[in-house]
């Protein structure tokens, strides 16, 4: 008996060393084709050791990359920007609706519920944004679409106000002659730090890998985020080149092409590889959270 | 001060006057109009644009003017094959991840149970749910790094070790994708749903276990006879909550990794990329209304009736 449970035991640990190797290897192979010389990626293709190792595509990058650097201004002014705001959003509209005074508080949960069952869908959507509200080709285009997409979270936040935070102590607030507002501020958001940790978080997870509306929503390359440079580039290399300064077809000949496509990509991936090892607990807490009903 | 604490304590709530209720409530009220205003610019106003797919689309008659055409676009779009070719990609696509992927998360779930040295639990969660925090943009990179034709490493490596020497064109090849976006799928997938149920896998009672043990229950019987048994009805809610999900399709997965290749269209599209190529420009608009809204229509019967489903299996599980 001992023996077949460690027998398992080791089994477990292949399988999910395989697994986590199998989740690992596509980003080697992205950051060694990033740092392989131009000739060598023709001759040899992609691979998991550079035949010859070169940083000329992160010197070419370094030099023209003006795009690349308004391109992160963008995503870090959505991200925070966006998180703040949509927290704020939520954390509005769900703390009423965990209190039982509030009046029509179950039809305004309906109204949330129902957004999280039924969409008009992506062109509806497209048209009120751009005929009714011109947000096309302005920065909020990639922030007001995300704000509150998900009514999961304000389903979540509500429950976790509903019981965590014991009404007696909102109702001694009151008494201490605290407005509503006071009490969120200063008595219900610094009991609530995990809930907002959480939907903050996925927040901005959501916003740093937004495409979608970028793609959608933008065509001036003034207000391309990250992912919609990244985006751009995938479809066409010569791109880069066509929107920066100095002399497009030399320029041309002098990129090392298939090397900047991979080392774009690693610039872009980087900081969330970097973060992840320090926010890898509460990403995993949230999805937990998630997991267990709202 | 003391007076109103006083008329506070006495009135319970909805004993107390209409008017007064609202007068006193009214910061609570006030505090969600700007999330409610949200929901219905973001949300309902667009439920009502779903007249469009009754309209002949024109943008420069504007949307409220341009014309009824009654049906029209809905027969336009069931009478070509794309109608069909749309929606069999998305169920077909939907039921392997959901049939497959269940398993595939449960296993890894299970194996996870099993390592009890904290480190290397840690690790393995972290390392398998990374790739669900990437951007599809950036998986498109990831695939494009192993399967350009000129310099993939797939067309270049792998595939010489195997005598192929001419390399295979992978975005014009329609038969490779089905294979191709369901590996990307799992990549993507596995690690964070198997944490779900790994999350659930940790309220199991150890009594359960303890008892089997002392019957010399080996550990495999302990899985078979004791985990799943209970995992049983987070398995069907889940499953059953994805099959209501089942006319909808992850959009990045299916445009963003086969590179927007027309030529893939058979075995890459599905509705989400069909209404958005339509709004792109790229197919007919009038069309794309009317995938758009069959989409969310029969999209919607599928929640409520899985949701249904569920409730009468088990009233808690329900998501209403």
């Amino acid at each position: 008996m001992k023996s077949e449970s460690r027998g398992l035991t080791w089994f477990s640990h292949i399988s999910l060393f395989l697994f986590a190797a199998f989740c690992l290897i596509p980003f080697v192979l992205l950051i060694s084709a990033s740092l392989t010389d131009q000739n060598a990626i023709v001759a040899q293709g992609y691979s998991f050791i550079p035949h010859k190792f070169s940083t000329d595509a992160y010197d070419y990058l370094i030099n023209r990359g003006s795009d690349i650097a308004r391109a992160y201004g963008v995503t870090i002014f959505v991200t925070v920007f966006g998180t703040v705001a949509g927290l704020a959003l939520t954390t509005l509209l769900a703390y009423p609706l965990s209190r039982k005074e509030t009046p029509h508080r179950f039809l305004i949960m309906f109204i949330v519920f129902f957004t999280m069952l039924f969409h008009g869908g992506l062109i509806p959507s497209y048209l009120v944004y751009t005929q009714l509200f011109e947000i096309k080709n302005t920065i909020w285009a990639l922030i007001i679409p995300g704000l509150l997409t998900n009514g999961f979270y304000v389903m979540m936040m509500r429950t976790f106000f509903q019981t965590t935070v014991p009404p007696a102590l909102i109702e001694s607030a009151h008494l201490d002659g605290a407005s509503e507002y006071r009490t969120l501020w200063s008595v219900v958001l610094p009991l609530s730090t995990p809930v907002l940790a959480t939907v903050g978080l996925f927040t901005c997870i959501m916003y740093w890998n937004d495409w979608q509306n970028g793609m959608i929503y933008i065509t001036n390359p003034d207000y391309f985020s990250v992912q919609n440079l990244l985006n751009r580039i995938m479809q066409d290399i010569q791109y880069i080149n066509s929107n920066m300064a100095g002399n497009a077809g030399e320029a041309l000949s002098q990129m090392p092409t298939d090397s900047v496509k991979m080392a774009i990509a690693v610039i872009g991936v980087l900081p969330i590889l970097v973060a992840y090892p320090f926010f890898q607990k509460y990403f995993i807490k949230g999805i937990m959270i998630g997991a267990v009903k709202g | 001060m003391a007076q109103a604490a006083a008329t506070d304590a006495q009135q319970a709530v909805g004993k107390e006057p209409r008017t007064n209720r609202y007068r006193k409530y009214a910061p609570l009220l006030i505090m969600m109009i700007p999330g409610l205003l949200y929901l219905l610019i973001n949300n309902y106003l667009p439920m009502l644009g779903l007249i469009i797919a009754f309209k002949d689309v024109n943008f420069s008659k504007g949307i409220l003017d341009s014309d009824w055409v009654g049906f029209a676009n809905f027969e336009y779009l069931f009478k070509t094959s794309d109608a069909y070719i749309i929606t069999r990609n998305t169920i077909l696509y939907n039921l392997v991840f959901i049939l497959l992927g269940t398993v595939l998360s449960l296993a890894c779930a299970i194996l996870l149970n099993e390592i009890k040295n904290r480190t290397l639990l840690k690790a393995y969660q972290s390392i398998i749910t990374l790739p669900h925090l990437i951007s599809m943009v950036i998986v498109s990179y990831l695939v494009f790094a192993l399967l350009s034709p000129e310099t993939g490493f797939l067309n270049k490596t792998v595939l010489p070790w195997f005598g192929i020497d001419e390399g295979i064109m992978w975005y014009s090849e329609t038969k490779y994708w089905p294979w191709i976006l369901t590996i990307v799928n799992f990549w993507k997938t596995v690690g964070y749903s198997s944490i779900v149920y790994f999350a659930a896998l940790l309220g199991i009672d150890e009594e359960y276990y303890e008892a089997a043990r002392l019957d010399g229950a080996s550990r495999l019987q302990q899985i078979l006879r004791i985990t799943i048994p209970i995992l049983t009805p987070v398995i069907i809610m889940l499953t059953l909550l994805n099959v209501g999900r089942i006319f909808y399709s992850d959009f990045g997965l299916f445009y963003q990794v086969p590179l927007n290749s027309g030529a893939l269209f058979e075995t890459t599209a599905t509705i989400d990329t069909y209404v958005f190529r339509g709004l792109m420009g790229t197919s007919d608009i009038g069309m794309s209304t009317a995938a758009g809204f069959y989409q969310s229509i029969v999209g919607f019967i599928l929640v409520m009736l899985a949701n249904y489903i569920v409730r009468l299996k088990n009233k808690d599980n329900a998501l209403f």
